[in-house]
């Protein structure tokens, strides 16, 4: 017998998609002058026209920034500011289904993800800090801490609603105004969340939004009128920050690229280990800075944890990403798709046995299959490079030490994760890993109270928790 | 003795076995069974999946006020769920108490019931507190009056102090005593076995003593077939027959009382164990009201609307 799901697609009547968005820039949308397609990743269908931002826009958005950091937002109380959050919280809430349905359009991620993770983390991150509004005077993040003025935020496309909540909301709740730029292939739900600020009466010009590519990121980080910059994105454009502005007094918080080791000792709990490690490489098509992407496992357990393995991916279910059912979406864009592929044969020319299971791929859009690679060594460019895709390179270890030699040998720090039923030996890996976050027997998951952020070349500073508060605070006199 | 070559059915080989057994994160469990539940089942898979649960229920009856009439009654329903709708599937066994077995058989040889086997809960259900000679001779009674399965209860009390081998032996011998006359499916009370490890180690204590079934609970504890326990147990069996190719049936009873828990079982058997369990010879809904609220159902999907509950019969 087969019980075939019926498509369930989600209705995206919901959504209102203009056929044109021009930059919000204090309080108003104010036309671009030139402009670019975004494009539903899954069907290549056209969404809309976005504004390509220049030096002007950008330069309009940071002077409304400062004007509203001087004439209102730094003058509001913190409780203030917090009633501001919390309504910007609760009417996300109630457009959780319009904000999940458009991300899902504009993204390609799965309608599961952004109706029961993305959206609800963006409510959640809103929330967290409007309680900190009122009270950073009492929470040892120095003497009297005061905001830096204007944040710039370039955020990137895998989590585009839920990166802007995490780099606005704590801007915000500090006393910061922002400028901020979403992801070239994603504008549209940071679009729709300025009409948010718009319905909650945030104040003009605390939150404006320039859209555009890498030379409308660039001409935010160069911008004099700037304080601080909050970027996500790949380590070579964090690099290419960190010199743009070394020698000015602009403060930065960088969270860049991964390669998370995910490491299974041999009496780990294996049927939800095999979850986690689906969990964490799978997770939004393995778009995600802290996936699992490098699978450490104990050899003793490795032919069978790789066999329980593939007997679960063949239940991933690949397609429509508004269809209720789908666990893996589209790759959000061509550039991208071409970059795993590209990795992907890496992989198979090294020496490396790639496997998939078995799955019908639609023609239009962009798609790769769920896919492990086996035998992999450090020495493989595919444990070694970020795929950023649905990909996972599996290696083995004989002891413990070898395991976190092995989890360690990367330029990156992002996450890690260990798998064990035993208490003592999951405390000695946390300590040893050098990960800005490790979970244990879980992966991939997120609170706005915990913080985030990388060790080496995954970035720098932290975001989330009160260690994310203080990167947007400076010690008052 | 050798038991499919993995235990001696010593106490000491059991211990042995049951502590290699990988263990299981609740969290992660409970995290999974959750993910599972937001399946969406329309339209056409809603169908076939509410044809599909009617023909696994085992439709229950077991108070202590049952008589011979209500039983009979139950048996009727049991072979026609919808009296006006001939398309609706026989459910999948009648579950009685022991005494009740010989009237069930004959009730429903009498209406054209041959194919709806009865079940009788045994071995002093629901607690399973009664010497082994009392527990061999209510399966004997229930098996001569003509039970074609046995339900019967785990000791729970030895399994919880640790005496592995006693629960193992009481079920080889159930075992022996159902021979081929009688499928026998073991009910662990998961509610009181209380972890998801104590779950997973109890149901390889009953596959490998020869159960065709187990079976989450008695009805008569809550919580009972919880998905995440139902979730343990299909990764059990599914386990089980990788080792051995053998096929086990899994049959959660207790708190699955309306058609969305019931797709939520079968959703659960699709992605854990896989579809070769979907059909009544693996997998059975221990339930009374269940029944009723998946005839409502149906019947909405034929006629777009709610019927009044005077529509579909009350036993």
């Amino acid at each position: 017998m087969t019980f075939e799901y019926a498509p369930a697609p989600e209705s995206r009547a919901i959504v209102d998609i203009k056929a044109k968005y021009g930059h919000f820039i204090d309080g108003k949308f104010v036309p671009g002058k030139k402009h670019f397609a975004t494009i539903n990743p899954a069907t290549e269908e056209v969404l809309s026209q976005i504004s390509l931002g220049g030096v002007s826009d950008v330069d309009k958005a940071v002077t409304a920034a400062q004007k509203a950091y001087t004439k209102t937002w730094s003058k509001l109380s913190g409780k203030e500011r917090g009633k501001y959050l919390y309504r910007i919280a609760r009417i996300l809430q109630e457009r959780a289904r319009e904000f999940a349905v458009l991300e899902t359009l504009d993204n390609g991620k799965p309608i599961r993800e952004t109706r029961d993770i993305d959206i609800p983390l963006v409510a959640a991150h809103f929330f967290y800090h409007a309680g900190w509004a009122d009270k950073l005077d009492y929470a040892g993040l120095g003497k009297s801490p005061q905001p830096h003025g204007v944040a710039g935020q370039i955020i990137p496309w895998n989590f585009p609603l839920l990166m802007l909540a995490w780099k606005v909301a704590p801007a915000l709740a500090t006393g910061n105004t922002v400028v901020l730029k979403p992801a070239e292939t994603t504008s549209l739900t940071a679009l729709l969340f300025a009409e948010v600020c718009q319905q909650a009466e945030l104040p003009d010009g605390v939150v404006n939004i320039v859209t555009g590519d890498g030379s409308t990121g660039a001409a935010i980080v160069n911008h004099p009128g700037i304080h601080k910059i909050a970027f996500t994105g790949s380590t070579d454009v964090g690099k290419k920050i960190a010199r743009a502005i070394a020698g000015t007094n602009k403060k930065a918080t960088l969270e860049l690229g991964g390669k998370g080791a995910n490491v299974v000792f041999d009496d780990a709990p294996l049927d939800e280990t095999v979850e986690g490690i689906v969990n964490g490489i799978f997770f939004n098509q393995g778009h995600v800075c802290c996936a699992g992407s490098r699978l450490i496992l104990q050899e003793g357990i490795a032919d069978e944890l790789i066999e329980k393995l593939k007997i679960r991916m063949a239940k991933i279910r690949v397609g429509d990403p508004l269809d209720k059912n789908t666990d893996l979406g589209a790759i959000n864009s061509r550039e991208q798709l071409s970059k795993i592929q590209e990795l992907a044969s890496a992989g198979d020319a090294e020496g490396a046995e790639r496997w998939s299971p078995a799955c019908t791929l639609s023609a239009k859009g962009f798609w790769f299959a769920p896919t492990i690679f086996t035998g992999v060594t450090q020495a493989h460019r595919i444990a070694r490079e970020e795929i950023f895709g649905p990909v996972l390179s599996i290696l083995t270890f004989r002891t413990p030490q070898e395991a976190i030699e092995k989890a360690n040998n990367t330029p990156f720090g992002l996450s890690a994760g260990v798998w064990s039923e035993k208490g003592s030996r999951i405390l000695w890996a946390t300590q040893q890993l050098r990960a800005g976050v490790v979970w244990a027997n879980t992966f991939n998951k997120f609170d706005p109270a915990s913080p985030f952020g990388g060790y080496k070349e995954s970035g720098w500073g932290r975001e989330g928790g009160k260690h994310g508060l203080a990167a947007y605070l400076k010690e008052g006199k | 003795m050798s038991f499919y070559g993995i235990v001696d059915g010593t106490e000491s080989s059991l211990k042995h076995f049951l502590a290699q057994l990988p263990g299981v994160d609740q969290v992660g469990a409970d995290a999974r069974a959750a993910m599972l539940a937001t399946r969406s089942i329309k339209t056409t898979s809603k169908r076939w999946a509410i044809d599909t649960a009617i023909s696994m229920v085992d439709l229950t009856t077991l108070e202590g006020a049952d008589t011979p009439g209500k039983v009979r009654a139950l048996c009727s329903k049991a072979v026609r769920p919808d009296p006006t709708d001939s398309t609706v599937p026989s459910v999948g066994a009648i579950c009685v108490y022991n005494d009740m077995v010989a009237i069930a058989r004959t009730h429903l040889d009498a209406i054209g019931g041959k194919h709806v086997p009865v079940a009788a809960v045994s071995t002093a259900f629901p607690s399973g507190r009664a010497s082994m000679e009392v527990k061999i001779q209510d399966t004997q009674d229930a098996i001569e009056a003509g039970a074609a399965e046995i339900d019967m209860v785990i000791d729970r009390g030895a399994f919880l102090s640790g005496q592995f081998g006693l629960v193992f032996d009481e079920i080889v011998k159930i075992r022996e005593v159902c021979g081929d006359r009688a499928h026998l499916k073991v009910i662990f009370e998961t509610g009181e076995l209380v972890t998801y490890d104590n779950v997973r180690k109890a149901s390889y204590l009953a596959m490998l003593a020869g159960a065709d079934f187990i079976k989450t609970s008695t009805g008569k504890v809550a919580p009972a077939a919880t998905p995440p326990v139902v979730l343990v147990m299909l990764e059990a069996v599914s386990d089980f027959y990788q080792m051995t190719q053998r096929r086990i049936g899994v049959k959660p009873a207790g708190g699955i009382r309306n058609t969305k828990d019931a797709i939520k079982q079968l959703v659960l058997v699709n992605e854990t164990a896989g579809p070769e369990w979907l059909t009544p010879e693996y997998f059975r809904i221990g339930a009374s009201a269940l029944l009723n609220d998946l005839l409502m159902q149906r019947m909405k999907m034929d006629d777009g609307y709610y019927a009044s509950p005077n529509y579909v019969t009350i036993d």
